[in-house]
């Protein structure tokens, strides 16, 4: 069974590059119009490129998800355009890696604003439109350092294990209008990202991978259109975890 | 145009999927029109939209009859 999203118009944040590149293009690909977001200009133009390119109805729109009132305008201005949206990917996130002891407040505030903030001020946004249509998706982007934890990682890892925690909260509230609420955890995947990573650590990670390699953007693409798709409607709440096999519970 | 009440009971009518009969003005949202904690919730937005104005939440929820709701658009349609 192929998935389609025929006639649905999809929200995906930080759809520039990396991981939500590849999930605008995947949902697009599935018949989904698609709005991307990025935070410069550049990268607006380079998601209309993409979707252009590719033959995907839909706009790129500069975006700050940390400003609430652009948050507000810009949901307005594509529900006139193209409607409201019927799936929101809150994929939008940075990191800003120090040791706990060295982790100054800025640091641990833009992570937690960008990251988790976002998800509260873009859900918050786009869900009367939803509760209105009785119907929607919404996708959280998570991480398995949210699940694990990691060193040098405390901000990050803590904005990533509390969109777990609203995500099924808000499963809970939203469930009877036909909404559902779900997150995809994402391991360690090949982006700008991680590309950052020592290669050392790199072997580390990969002699805990039963799947022995990294992630490629698409396997979190592939997750993200099957928790967006019509018939996954019975699943709510759940975190689904795409890491090659670094960590299972 | 319309009158509040019969705008604010149109509202209710849609909102809580209820019958005209039904939405008298002493009637309870949760107790008579079998309203839950999101379809109150919905039904103040609805309102707002309507009368566009914002109710804040401590006024929100001492809203809880027809005749609750209908007095408060009056009273802040009057400001």
């Amino acid at each position: 069974m192929a998935f389609s999203l025929e006639n649905q118009i999809a929200l995906i944040t930080g759809a520039s590059r990396g991981l939500g590149q590849s999930i605008a293009l995947t949902l697009g690909r599935a018949g989904a119009t698609i709005i991307g977001t990025a935070t410069t200009e550049a990268g607006a133009e380079r998601i209309e490129g993409d979707l252009t390119q590719a033959g995907i109805t839909g706009a790129g729109m500069v975006l700050d998800v940390t400003d609430g009132e652009q948050v507000n305008a810009v949901v307005a201005t594509l529900g006139r355009r193209f409607g409201n949206p019927s799936v929101l990917v809150n994929n939008a996130g940075i990191t800003r890696d120090a040791l706990f002891l060295r982790m100054r407040q800025e640091e641990w505030d833009a992570v937690v604003d960008t990251n988790l903030g976002s998800v509260y001020r873009m859900s918050k946004a786009c869900l009367r439109g939803m509760i209105k249509a009785r119907y929607g998706r919404i996708i959280n982007i998570a991480s398995v350092v949210g699940l694990m934890g990691n060193a040098g990682q405390a901000n990050y890892a803590a904005a990533k294990a509390g969109i777990i925690g609203l995500s099924k909260s808000l499963a809970r509230e939203v469930g009877s209008r036909g909404v559902t609420v779900n997150t995809v955890a994402p391991g360690y995947i090949a982006t700008d990202m991680t590309e950052s990573l020592a290669a050392a650590q790199r072997e580390a990670l990969l002699a805990q991978m039963p799947l022995g390699r990294l992630g490629q953007p698409q396997d979190i693409a592939t997750a993200v259109l099957f928790l967006a798709a019509q018939e996954s409607g019975f699943i709510t709440g759940e975190t689904l975890n795409v890491n090659g096999g670094l960590h299972m519970y | 145009m319309s009158s509040v009440e019969e705008r604010v009971g149109k509202i209710i009518v849609e909102q809580l999927g209820v019958k005209e009969e039904e939405v008298t003005p002493e009637a309870s949202f949760v107790d008579d029109l079998g309203a839950d904690s999101l379809d109150t919730v919905e039904l103040v937005m609805a309102l707002e939209e309507e009368f566009e104005c914002e109710i804040p939440d401590e006024e929100a929820e001492r809203i809880t009859t027809v005749q609750q709701a209908i007095d408060y658009i009056n009273q802040h349609l009057e400001q």
